[in-house]
């Protein structure tokens, strides 16, 4: 009915699903990290490559300055004026802007990009370090929200057995 | 209670009837047994818990403020003077003059009033709230021990931002340190980022993601009412040298004519400069960049040059909409009616493009189903609207009972942080009414000089406005 992905399809997806169900049935969030807005540069969106202290434990230094710097290039990318932002602009402005009810903008295209490299860390970086990163679209780009799991180590509890079975079934 | 102020919900959205069981059952258990037992009910879309003043309709794609008072206004005075003058005017001049006049007064007139609408009805560039967690996260890094009662945090945080020291302020209300630019309006109880004034003549804020529609608005106004003004002109001169009488419509377009000419052209002007300069309303009129008192204060934004300072400004690209009107509430948040005033981002997706996904756990299970997510919610706006119905009412029964059982904390922190939003949107909504119709710098906690906004803005009609418009030249 949901149409899950078979295993089959993908090895290596099969692997992270098979780390996520587990992070999620023998997890609880223990606590959320919020790393916040670097405005050095001004109003672009930037986030602060700070290493917070309490990751110190769960993941190495230079993979999280990774992922922040890479998702701070994807907003600059997104958030550049140069030549092919004017012409949006200016095709925008002769159409009286009816064309960004039709059209993606390139901020929405980067911004797919985005979800995909987050999701794409999330499975192969954090989720097996018991981390989940929250794309910071959905906390109105203020931060980037990373939820830390503590493993209970018990089995899965009887609530998501459902969905497990459900999920392996398919 | 708070559902009240939601009103004008587009009466499509009244198919799913608000929970019928009684207050006592009121709970995920019977929320779910009520979606099994009729057909899937239709989950609730984020705008119909959107804590802010704001109104909105077509379900959530079309948002406006609460107070729109003078949009009608705008509207007709608009549709009034161009209809008298096509329908009086345009005659005359054509076999008189030339007859592409009717076209170029209809081009602009579209233009003007496409440019109105898309003003009056898009998303400024609203912050959405802060989470629960965010708001103590931040209230723990600015720690305060020893203070018995219930302190707030700090107000001020400075940054540098092209070596000039900016003070971003704390904002009680969305429980977040705002961002640079970014003011919170007490007319629609929102932050909204660049926050440039609240426009009552359209009925909304200008922000950062309308700026350039206003901006495109009032242009296309001055072209049409100096068009318009120089039609009837020359219409009351040609009737004159032909020894014909006064048309008494002609003189009244004249008069609206005469008086919105000086007060948009001005406005317009105003507003070019602003652009120029990459200056908002809002930091002009608090001189936030002007240098006073002999400080070397500059606007760090600007690029220093007017041709990049009106490219990024008008031809920048287009940010999203964070508040994600559209999105669907997790089922166990759908159930909390009255109770959720705030933090329904707890569990948000991202926009109508991006998967239905369902707050961190949920993240969990989405990032386990995405790949298939996105291959059956193929990508692309309007499909998403119609794939996600389908989707999450498939995901509320699968997952359901993980999720209720997981976000059961979630609803503890809730109902516990929704008290205080409640108190100041309480205090918030009588300082609104005490505030007057132009106000460009409606951040609460900063006076208004009453003067100003007149100067500043303008008007678009009416003889005083004229008069009030002076001081600026």
């Amino acid at each position: 009915m949901q149409g899950l992905v078979p295993a089959a399809t993908d090895g290596n997806m099969a692997t992270e699903f098979h780390n996520l169900q587990e992070l999620r049935h023998s997890a609880s969030l223990a606590n959320k990290v919020f790393i916040q807005r670097d405005y050095s540069e001004g109003t672009t969106c930037r986030f602060q490559t700070k290493f917070p202290s309490e990751l110190e434990s769960r993941i190495e230094r230079t993979l999280f300055e990774d992922t922040v710097k890479t998702l701070n290039n994807y907003y600059a990318e997104a958030e550049k004026i140069g030549g092919q932002s004017y012409l949006e602009g200016c095709l925008a402005c002769a159409t009286a802007y009816l064309i960004f009810l039709c059209m993606e903008t390139r901020y929405e295209k980067v911004l797919k990009k985005i979800a995909k490299y987050i999701q794409e860390q999330n499975e192969k970086i954090y989720a097996p370090r018991g981390l989940l990163i929250t794309d910071p679209i959905e906390r109105g780009m203020r931060v980037i929200e990373i939820s830390i799991y503590e493993d209970r180590g018990s089995s899965g509890s009887s609530s998501g057995s459902s969905s497990v079975s459900g999920s392996t079934a398919r | 209670m708070k559902n009240c102020e939601y009103q004008q919900i587009d009466p499509q959205t009244l198919q799913t009837p608000t929970p019928t069981p009684p207050p006592h059952l009121h709970g995920k258990e019977s929320k779910q047994r009520e979606e099994e037992e009729e057909e899937p009910k239709r989950p609730r879309r984020k705008w119909e818990v959107f804590p802010g003043k704001n109104r909105f309709y077509c379900d959530g794609r079309i948002m406006l403020a609460r107070q729109s008072g003078v949009l009608p206004l705008t509207l007709g005075l608009i549709l009034v003077t161009c209809g008298l003058f096509f329908v009086f005017d345009c005659p005359f001049l054509v076999i008189h003059l030339t007859s592409c006049i009717p076209f170029i007064g209809g081009s602009l007139f579209v233009f003007v009033v496409i440019t109105l609408l898309q003003t009056s009805f898009t998303d400024p560039g609203i912050l959405p709230r802060a989470t629960p967690d965010e708001a103590a996260d931040i209230e723990k890094q600015i720690d305060n021990p020893g203070n018995s009662s219930y302190r707030p945090p700090p107000r001020t945080k400075e940054v540098l931002i092209n070596q000039q020291v900016v003070k971003l302020k704390y904002c009680f209300t969305c429980k977040m340190f705002r961002p640079p630019r970014t003011s919170h309006c007490s007319l629609c109880d929102n932050c909204v980022e660049r926050f440039d004034h609240h426009c009552p003549w359209v009925g909304n804020c200008v922000g950062k993601r309308n700026y350039r529609f206003f901006y495109t608005f009032i242009v296309s106004l001055s072209f049409l009412t100096a068009f318009i003004f120089g039609c009837v002109t020359t219409h009351l001169a040609l009737r004159a040298q032909g020894g014909k009488g006064l048309v008494s419509v002609t003189a009244v377009e004249l008069v609206i004519c005469f008086f919105s000419v000086w007060s948009i052209l001005g406005l317009s002007g105003f507003h070019t400069y602003l652009v120029a300069s990459n200056l908002t309303t809002n930091e002009d009129i608090k001189g936030s960049w002007s240098g006073k008192g002999g400080e070397d204060v500059t606007n760090p934004y600007s690029h220093k040059n007017i041709f990049i300072n009106c490219c990024t400004v008008l031809c920048g690209p287009m940010p999203p909409s964070l508040i994600d009107r559209r999105g669907f509430l997790p089922s166990d948040e759908s159930a909390q009616t009255s109770g959720v005033d705030i933090e329904l981002p707890s569990a948000p997706s991202k926009s109508e493009i991006n998967v239905c996904t369902q707050g961190t756990k949920g993240l969990l299970e989405s990032a386990t189903r995405s790949p298939l997510i996105t291959t059956s919610c193929p990508q692309g706006k309007p499909q998403a609207a119609h794939t996600c119905p389908d989707i999450s009412p498939a995901m509320n029964s699968d997952p359901s009972p993980e999720v209720s059982t997981s976000c059961g904390a979630r609803h503890i922190m809730i109902s516990h942080g929704d008290t205080s939003p409640q108190r100041h949107t309480k205090t918030r909504s009588k300082r609104s009414k005490r505030a007057a119709l132009h106000i460009p710098n409606p951040a609460f906690d900063v006076p208004v000089s009453p003067t100003s906004p007149d100067a500043g803005l303008g008007s678009k009609s009416g003889a005083h406005k004229g008069a009030s418009f002076a001081p600026l030249h």
